[in-house]
C-alpha cells in the first residue's frame, strides 16, 4: 500500500518509533484560548420538543454564564497513534486493516480463538452470493502478515481508564494473564448474537426445527439431506413487545436461502411465512424477485394469529392463517426454519460499563447522535461500528467500519489535542492549609507545598470540582464552572438578570 | 394563569446531562419547568449555590448525578450525597418545605427515567405551590432564614465538617477512632443549628443594630441563647458593640471579608 510507504502522517512520529514510549502529555505547552468565552446550551438537553412548544422561553441562563466567562489556558495532550479494536469480526477486521493502511498501530482483540466472528458460520453472502471465506480469508491473511496489527485472540477487555489520546486498557487472555495496553482511540466492534428461540415454534424439541443460522451451517457442511418441503417463519422473537426492532437481515437471508434450496433441490417446495417483507433498497428487492421466479411460495401471516408448529413422527405440521386468502393453510414440512433476530451480546452491558458508554433500550451500543454523530460515542475517542450498534448486513457493517477508521484517524493524524481548561485553581491568599481538598480529590491532584498551601497539579486535575464545592475557606475556584457563574445561571433561569 | 413551577436543575456532565440529551433526541416529552445547568460532577454542587438560588425564589432545585459506583470521577456522587444532606438540613431549618429539593441518579442511557423524574418532581413542586420567597412580596422571615442558611453553608465550620465526613465516617479519625454515622449526624445537627442561628443573628443585626432583648423577640429565641451566640460572634469578629443604650448594649454586624 502506498500509504504505508509514504511518511504519513507527515509531521507526526510514525507508529514504529512510538510504540513503547509513554505518551508524552505535553502539559508544558499551553495556549490561551478564547473558545472558553462561549457557553453552549444543549437544546436537546432542554427538551427540544418542549422548546418548540414554548418558543418564548429563551435559554437565557447560558447567556448569564457567558457574561462571566474568561479566556482559559488550554493544556495540550498528545494523541497516541495507536488503536484498540474490540472484536475480530468483519467490522473489526475491516477497521483494523484500514487504520493500519493509514499508518497507525492496531491492537485487535477477539474473545474467541479465531478471527472471523459471525461470518465463520455463514455460507454464501447475499446479494453477491460469494462464499464467506472469499471475503474473510484474504483479510485475515493480510492482518496476520501486517506488522502494524497485533492480534490478541482468546482475549477480553477487563478495564479501561484514561481519556482520548491516552487510554490505558487492561486485557485478559485465556490463561488469566493480564496485559496492559496504551492506546489513543478505541473502536467497539463486538458484533451481535443470533437469538436462540427456545420455546418458540417447538424449537429445541425437534431436530427438524432449526434457526436460519443453523440452516446456513447445514448448507455450509453439505448436511442438507433429502426433503420435500421446507417452511421458513419470519420475525421469530422480533418486532414484538420484548424486541420491538426489525433485525434487518432476515428477510433477505431467507430469500437467498430459499432460492438456493430451490436451485439445488428442484423437486422441493419452499414456503416463507412472513409478516412484512423488508427486502429493502436496490440490492435486496431483486432477491425477492429471484425467489418468486424460483417458485418460492410466500405466505403472509397475521402477527395476532401466528403459525402453529406441531412436530409428529412423519413430518412437522405447520398450520397458518393467511389473511390474504382468509383461510387456514396446513403444510407438511420436513424442515422448519425460524428467522430469528440479531440480539445484543451478553457481555455488551459489561463492556458498556467498562467504557462508560451507553446502550440503547434494545441493548445495542448507542451512538452520540443518530444523525449528526452516527458512529461516535459521546465520550471522545471511542467509536462504534457493525452489529454491536444495531442489526445490519455485511455491506453496511463494512461501510461503518471504514467510517470509524476515518473518525479514529482524525485525532491520531492531528497528533495532539487541546484539552478542556476545566481545572481548579487555589487562591493562595485565602488558603489556610486545612487539607480538606487534598483528602477529597479523587485523583491526588492537590498537594501542600512547602509553605503549607494547597497546590493543584493541572495535568492531573480532571475538573470535577469537588474541591471547589468543599473548600472551607472558599479559596478554590473551579475554572469555567465558578460559583458566581452557577449562581448567575440560576438567577437567569428564574428570569432574573443582574446588571 | 396556572402556576408553573420554576425549577433549577444541576446535571452532571457525564451521566445525567447525557441522559437528558437522550431524552431530547429520543423525543420523550417532559415538562419544560426544569431549567438545566450543566456541572462537571454532581459533587461540584455547592450547598451555598443551591441555597442562594432558593433564597432568590426558585420553586424547586433538582440535582442529578451518576448512579453510585458509576461516577466518572470515581466517587464525586458520594460527595454530592453528603453535600445534599447539608443543603436539605439547612433548608429545613430555614423553614422551607424539603419537598422543593431533590437528588436523583440518572445514567446516560436513562432518558426515560430522566423524563419521569422531572415529571414527578415538577408535579410534587406544583402541589407545594409557589415558593414563599418568590414573587413581589416574599415572606421576610423565610427570606432572612434562607439567607442565613446560605451564609452558614458558606462558613468554614459546616464546609469543613462535610468535607471530612466521608473519611471520618468510613475510615475513622487520625487516632483510629471510629465515628458512627449516628454520632456524626447528631454532631452535625448541633453544628447546623448553631451555625444557622448565628448567621440569622448576624443578618438580623446587619439589617439594623439592636439589643439582645429585641433580637430575642424578633427571632423567637431565649435571650440567654442569643447572648451566647452574640459573644461567639464577637470573638469571630462578626459582631461588635455599637453603643450602650440605657443599660443594654446595642450590637451591630461587621462586614465579613469574603
Amino acid at each position: 500500500m502506498t500509504w504505508k510507504e509514504s511518511s504519513w502522517p507527515p509531521a507526526h512520529p510514525g507508529p514504529t518509533n512510538t510504540s513503547s514510549s509513554t505518551p508524552a502529555r505535553r502539559w508544558g505547552s499551553t495556549s490561551t484560548s478564547s473558545r472558553w468565552l462561549t457557553s453552549v446550551t444543549s437544546a436537546a438537553g432542554c427538551t427540544c420538543t418542549s422548546l418548540r412548544r414554548r418558543r418564548r422561553r429563551r435559554r437565557t441562563w447560558s447567556v448569564a454564564k457567558a457574561r462571566l466567562l474568561k479566556p482559559q489556558e488550554e493544556p495540550e495532550i498528545e494523541i497516541r497513534p495507536e488503536t484498540l479494536v474490540i472484536g475480530g469480526g468483519i467490522s473489526g477486521i475491516t477497521a483494523a486493516i484500514s487504520l493500519s493502511n493509514q499508518g497507525f498501530l492496531v491492537h485487535l482483540i477477539e474473545k474467541e480463538e479465531e478471527l472471523g466472528g459471525m461470518l465463520l458460520r455463514l455460507d454464501r453472502l447475499f446479494p453477491t452470493q460469494i462464499k464467506s471465506e472469499e471475503l474473510l480469508k484474504p483479510r485475515i491473511e493480510a492482518i496476520e502478515s501486517d506488522p502494524n496489527i497485533t492480534v490478541h485472540t482468546g482475549t477480553k477487555v477487563r478495564d479501561v481508564s484514561g481519556f482520548i489520546g491516552n487510554f490505558e486498557v487492561e486485557v485478559e487472555n485465556r490463561h488469566d494473564e493480564i496485559e496492559s495496553l496504551k492506546v489513543g482511540t478505541i473502536i467497539v466492534a463486538t458484533g451481535a448474537e443470533n437469538l436462540d428461540p427456545v420455546g418458540l415454534y417447538g424449537y429445541g424439541e425437534d431436530s427438524r426445527i432449526v434457526t436460519q443460522l443453523q440452516l446456513e451451517e447445514m448448507i455450509k457442511d453439505d448436511g442438507l439431506g433429502e426433503f420435500e418441503t421446507v417452511v421458513m417463519i419470519q420475525c421469530v422473537g422480533s418486532r414484538n413487545e420484548e424486541r420491538p426492532y426489525c433485525s434487518r437481515v432476515c428477510c433477505s437471508e431467507a430469500m437467498k436461502n430459499a432460492t438456493m434450496i430451490r436451485e439445488s433441490h428442484p423437486e422441493s417446495e419452499v414456503y416463507i411465512l412472513y409478516r412484512d417483507l423488508q427486502t429493502y433498497g436496490t440490492s435486496y428487492t431483486p432477491l425477492e424477485w429471484d425467489a418468486k421466479k424460483n417458485f418460492v411460495k410466500l405466505v403472509k401471516y397475521d402477527a395476532q394469529r401466528p403459525p402453529e408448529v406441531t412436530p409428529e413422527d412423519e413430518a412437522v405440521w405447520v398450520s397458518v392463517y393467511s389473511p390474504l386468502l382468509d383461510e387456514d393453510i396446513t403444510l407438511k414440512a420436513d424442515l422448519v426454519v425460524l428467522s430469528t433476530p440479531l440480539i445484543p451480546r451478553d457481555d455488551a452491558k459489561g463492556l458498556s460499563q467498562i467504557l462508560k458508554v451507553p446502550l440503547n433500550p434494545d441493548g445495542f451500543f448507542m451512538e452520540a447522535h443518530v444523525k449528526l454523530r452516527p458512529i461516535d460515542f459521546a465520550t471522545d475517542g471511542i467509536y462504534v461500528c457493525g452489529t454491536a450498534h444495531s442489526p445490519k448486513e455485511i455491506g453496511e457493517s463494512v461501510a461503518q467500519a471504514l467510517g470509524v477508521a476515518s473518525r479514529a484517524a482524525i485525532p491520531m493524524a492531528q497528533g495532539n489535542l487541546r484539552t478542556a481548561a476545566i481545572v481548579s485553581v487555589v487562591d493562595e491568599s485565602k488558603c489556610s492549609g486545612c487539607g480538606t481538598c487534598i483528602e477529597l480529590c479523587p485523583y491526588n491532584a492537590i498537594q501542600k507545598d512547602e509553605t503549607g498551601i494547597a497546590r493543584v497539579t493541572a495535568a492531573v486535575c480532571k475538573g470535577c470540582g469537588v474541591c471547589g464545592a468543599s473548600c472551607p475557606e472558599r479559596a478554590i475556584t473551579m475554572q469555567h464552572f465558578t460559583n458566581e457563574q452557577l449562581e448567575a445561571q440560576g438567577l437567569a433561569a428564574l428570569g432574573r438578570v443582574d446588571d | 394563569m396556572a402556576f408553573e413551577p420554576r425549577i433549577v436543575g444541576f446535571l452532571c456532565n457525564w451521566c445525567s446531562y447525557a441522559g437528558a440529551d437522550l431524552a431530547g433526541v429520543s423525543r420523550i416529552q417532559y415538562p419544560p419547568n426544569l431549567r438545566v445547568i450543566r456541572v462537571m460532577c454532581s459533587g461540584r454542587v455547592d450547598p451555598s449555590v443551591v441555597l442562594s438560588i432558593l433564597a432568590e425564589g426558585a420553586d424547586g432545585v433538582m440535582i442529578t448525578g451518576c448512579h453510585i459506583g458509576d461516577c466518572h470521577y470515581i466517587d464525586g456522587n458520594l460527595q454530592a450525597k453528603r453535600k445534599y444532606a447539608l443543603t436539605r438540613h439547612l433548608a429545613e431549618k430555614a423553614g422551607l418545605e424539603p419537598g422543593r429539593l431533590n437528588l436523583e441518579w440518572v445514567s446516560a442511557s436513562e432518558g426515560q427515567r430522566f423524563a419521569n423524574l422531572v415529571r414527578e418532581f415538577t408535579e410534587q413542586v406544583r402541589v407545594l405551590g409557589p415558593s414563599p420567597v418568590s414573587g413581589d412580596s416574599p415572606d421576610p422571615a423565610l427570606q432572612l432564614n434562607l439567607n442565613a442558611a446560605k451564609a452558614a453553608a458558606e462558613g468554614f465550620r459546616l464546609r469543613a465538617l462535610v468535607g471530612k465526613e466521608e473519611k471520618l465516617v468510613t475510615e475513622g479519625n487520625i487516632y483510629g477512632e471510629e465515628v458512627s454515622q449516628e454520632e456524626w449526624d447528631q454532631m452535625m445537627t448541633e453544628a447546623v443549628e448553631t451555625e444557622f442561628t448565628r448567621h440569622r443573628i448576624h443578618l438580623a443585626l446587619k439589617e439594623h443594630p439592636t439589643s439582645v432583648k429585641a433580637l430575642s423577640e424578633r427571632l423567637s429565641l431565649p435571650s440567654k441563647e442569643i447572648l451566647e451566640h452574640v459573644v461567639a460572634l464577637r470573638q469571630r469578629g462578626m459582631v461588635d458593640i455599637q453603643e450602650i443604650r440605657g443599660s443594654s448594649p446595642i450590637y451591630m454586624a461587621l462586614e465579613v471579608p469574603q
